[in-house]
């Protein structure tokens, strides 16, 4: 696959404020991509800047090996899903979707054609004269899309486009849109704050945060490779633990040394372990490779989530087996389970969960819509 | 027991809000001139009214006015308040807001008299005597006071509006100016035509600038009826008003009966 | 569309409001023949009497309006919608019919030998004493009063009452802990539309006055009449003034809501 979009030491500010900082980015013809991260990491900036609705401060912006910085956004062929679905409130289901059609002053014949086969790829066939007010989140979703994808863009744009529906639909949008992306076969770049949607519909996931690129890989590689303590962070649930790696595949951590499958790292480096709470196994304290207590237990429907310490440092371990608190427990790890990263600027800020509760997460979600 | 105090107090107040405006009505069916005595139901002084030709080209020319001055107004105040929510510069952006502003809030007879000054001085160096130029110059006065009012009820619409659907139309392919005609127009209409009835109603009432801009070759209502009460007011001038007043009413009503029945169909909409 | 669609706006403004208003010092500083002078300002303090009175009459007119308008528009605020809506549309209408002739069939009705000494067989002499001319400014403005605070108690949201009597006001303090202070900006936005065209009336003193009295808007239309537009353009640099301070005063003390009050149509 070819590349269709590159961007080459992108930067922006506002009031001095940087949001995005020198990136480097490639987009390939026909993939699914999306930039993943928390609100205010520029991920949002980045797409309107494709878009055309911003223009960077530096770096340059390539379509087809050709620089658009100053191309307007009407004259690009990147059409956009917005936040809010951005339909025209003065206009029905019909013509919002006819509506880059009748810029162009195509007949109506074919401008009907069109709008019927569009309305049938998104299951709305009968909605034509339906106002848009009338219409359910994930009806107008599907208008917002059909409009933007009726003028055949090379790319599409969607800015956080579930994000006002219910979990329900999500989840079904999340399928549709990989099929319809699948179906027409060009490229969608996709932006969001949810990490399990990134990681359900695309090819190739792009970690932003504070305004840089933290990783860029397919959904395996970001979830089971993380480059750094936010990568594994951010990505599903990690514990995260100062070690030292002794020497290729042997890294100390609480005092105990466990074999590992990583190496290249230099004689007694300091090292970011994760490990996954589903990959530690629970079981009896004389067996275990570590020991410690367990603090508490919560039931979530699939597994238990249980938070123990051990040597003052709280571990999650999701295990389908009931666990009592006050409990002394050993755990065991598997050498393939750990993964050693290289030390960063985010290392020791995540990955304890001495602090967790559900409500600090909800709080961390919850903030993105403040976003640009 | 508070329910009727409440009641008595609004009804005394309307009373008294409403009686001068009865009282006016009830005279002009009055038989003779009095505006003190009723002496029997006539309909003389509206037949008074419609066979002066005064009145007539006093009404076309007020009609006239308050047209084309609304509608300058409108075209003008409305690209003026999609250039402010523009205007990133937020010094510039108070400024000019401030200037807007002044029109209303200085006194109508500062602003009037400030004009006057200006045009009788724009007169002498065309050297033109003041009439011919009367009506560009009532036409300036009443598109100048009626700005404001257009820009400060279309500029809300703007910001409530925001820029999302300018920006789906851009993506869409719009120029910069059919975004703006195709999509942000028709969603602010609303705005815009309360503005342009409020620069109509405006013009119409106006008194006290005409008063001081106006010149003896253009007269219109206001300026007649001012005129009338200088002398001795016969009840041609009461009958006038009650027909003003009854437009007004039917007006009033119709725009709140047309406002209503949309607010009941949005409701029906979402309940679906 | 650019901020450039302001152009033509801002081209109009400049000439048609800021340079008469240069215009306007110009006279003011300039004698007949258009040499500089002082004279105009100077000659200014022969009218501090009239300033005075108007100024006096203007406040009482906008205090009584406050007082009568606030508890209107309280009542109309919480009103049902349906009434709501005929009550604003009654204070409307008067609003829309000509100020000049409310206040002559103001005149009319209180007249020496007006409709109601007719009608009741008095001799009340009520036009031209200064309690016929509040009376009227009351009478034309009032409407102009009650709207911005409506708009603005309308605003506040209903729980709020609930509120408030919910951690134990009485209905007193919900009203001067709760309603009065979030009601302020529409308090302010009243005040100044009934006190700036209250000072600079010239027909309500002209006829309710009966011709006895002169307030500043009078002595402007009599420089007017009488083509003396130096001292007329001087006296109206000073109103001027003095509304921008109190009004820059005013709006010191709504913080940057501003936009909460104004005219509703």
């Amino acid at each position: 696959m070819a590349k269709l979009i590159e961007l080459k030491g992108i930067s922006k500010s506002y009031d001095s404020e940087k949001v995005i900082d020198s990136m480097d980015l490639y987009i390939r013809d026909g993939e699914f991509i999306t930039l993943l991260g928390p609100s205010g990491c520029g991920k949002t900036t980045t797409l309107r800047i494709i878009g055309g609705f911003e223009q960077a401060d530096e770096g340059e912006l390539y379509f087809e090996g050709t620089e658009i910085s100053s191309v307007p956004a009407y004259k690009r062929q990147i059409n956009t899903v917005f936040q809010k679905y951005a339909l025209f409130p003065h206009l029905n289901v019909y013509e919002n979707i006819a509506f880059p059609l009748r810029l162009k002053k195509i007949k109506e014949e074919e401008v009907k054609e069109k709008v019927t086969e569009m309305l049938k790829m998104v299951a709305l066939s009968g909605f034509e004269n339906k106002s848009v007010s009338t219409l359910s989140g994930g009806q107008q979703q599907r208008v917002a899309i059909a409009r933007a994808l009726i003028s055949h863009p090379k790319v599409l744009l969607l800015d956080e486009p579930l994000g006002a529906l219910d979990l329900k639909l999500r989840k079904d949008m999340q399928n549709e849109l990989k099929s319809i992306q699948q179906k027409i076969g060009i490229t969608f770049i996709y932006v969001t704050h949810d990490q399990e949607e990134a990681l359900s519909m695309s090819d190739t996931v792009v970690v932003m945060a504070n305004g840089k690129i933290q990783q860029i890989g397919t959904p395996t590689d970001i979830y089971n490779e993380p480059k750094n303590a936010f990568v594994a962070d951010f990505i599903g649930e990690s514990n995260i633990i100062d070690g030292i790696m002794l020497e290729d595949k042997k890294v100390k951590l609480a005092s105990h040394v466990f074999d590992c499958v990583d190496g290249g790292f230099e004689k007694n480096e300091p090292v970011d372990v994760v490990i996954r709470p589903e990959d530690v196994d629970v079981v009896e304290p004389e067996r275990g490779m570590l020991i410690g207590t367990v603090t508490s237990v919560t039931f979530k429907g699939v597994h238990y989530e249980i938070i123990v310490d051990i040597k003052g440092f709280k571990w999650m371990i999701q295990s389908t087996d009931y666990v009592a608190p006050e409990k002394t427990i050993g755990i065991y790890i598997e050498p393939d389970a750990i993964h050693i990263m290289k030390k960063s600027e985010y290392s020791g800020k995540f990955g304890d969960y001495s602090s967790f509760s559900d409500e600090m997460d909800y709080i961390s979600n919850a903030d993105t819509a403040e976003e640009f | 027991m508070k329910k009727y105090a409440w009641r008595i107090y609004l009804c005394l107040i309307f009373a008294v809000l409403y009686i001068p405006i009865l009282t006016l009505i009830l005279f002009s069916f009055n038989e003779t001139a009095s505006t003190a005595k009723f002496a029997g139901f006539s309909l003389h002084w509206y037949k008074e009214l419609f066979s002066s030709p005064e009145t007539f080209t006093a009404l076309r020319n007020t009609l006239i006015l308050a047209v084309l001055s609304s509608l300058i107004s409108t075209v003008i105040g409305t690209a003026a308040a999609e250039g402010i929510y523009k205007m990133k510069n937020k010094l510039a952006k108070s400024a000019v807001m401030s200037v807007t502003n002044i029109p209303m809030m200085n006194p109508e007879i500062v602003t009037g008299f400030s004009m006057m000054l200006l045009f009788v001085a724009v007169a002498g160096i065309l050297r033109m005597e003041y009439e011919s130029i009367g009506f560009a110059a009532m036409l300036i006065a009443h598109v100048t006071f009626c700005l404001p009012y257009v820009i400060l009820s279309v500029l809300p619409r703007i910001n409530e509006l925001g820029d999302s659907l300018s920006e789906a139309a851009l993506d869409l392919g719009c120029t910069p100016v059919q975004a703006f005609f195709k999509v942000k127009l028709p969603n602010i209409m609303p705005g815009v035509i309360s503005g342009m009835a409020m620069a109509f109603t405006l013009s119409l009432d106006d008194f006290v600038i005409s008063y001081f801009v106006g010149s003896s070759n253009f007269q219109t209502l206001p300026l007649l009826i001012y005129s009338m009460t200088k002398k001795k007011v016969t009840p041609d001038m009461y009958a006038l008003s009650t027909l003003i007043v009854v437009a007004v009413f039917v007006l009033l009503l119709f725009s709140n009966m047309k406002k209503s029945k949309g607010e009941t169909k949005k409701v029906g909409g979402g309940k679906k | 569309m650019h901020s450039i669609a302001a152009a033509p706006h801002i081209f109009w403004a400049v000439l048609f409001v800021v340079l008469p208003l240069f215009i306007v010092v110009f006279y003011a500083f300039t004698d007949e023949s258009g040499s500089f002078s002082p004279w105009n300002i100077a000659a200014l303090a022969d009218y501090f009497p009239i300033f005075l009175i108007s100024l006096e009459l203007a406040v009482i007119a906008t205090c009584i309006c406050l007082l009568l308008g606030y508890p209107l528009a309280y009542a109309i605020a919480r009103a049902k919608p349906q009434h709501q809506k005929i009550f604003i549309m009654l204070l409307m209408l008067p609003m829309w019919t000509n100020l000049l002739i409310r206040t002559y069939s103001i005149m009319a009705i209180l007249d020496d030998r007006g409709f109601l000494n007719t009608l009741f067989d008095t001799h009340f002499h009520i036009i031209g004493t200064k309690g016929a001319v509040i009376f009227g400014m009351v009478y034309d403005f009032l409407p102009y009063m009650v709207l911005p605070i409506y708009t603005c108690i309308s605003k506040i949201d209903k729980h709020m009452w609930e509120a408030a009597s919910d951690l134990g006001c009485s209905p007193i303090k919900v009203m001067t802990r709760v309603i009065l202070p979030l009601s302020r900006s529409g308090i302010i936005s009243g005040v100044t539309m009934v006190l700036v065209p209250c000072i600079s009336t010239f027909y309500i003193s002209q006829k309710l006055g009966g011709g006895t009295f002169e307030l500043i808007g009078d002595t402007i239309e009599r420089q007017f009449l009488n083509g003396a537009r130096n001292i007329g353009a001087a006296i109206s640099l000073v109103m001027m003034i003095l509304i921008l301070i109190s009004l820059a005063v005013m709006n010191r003390f709504t913080d940057s809501d501003g936009e909460d009050g104004g005219i509703i149509v």
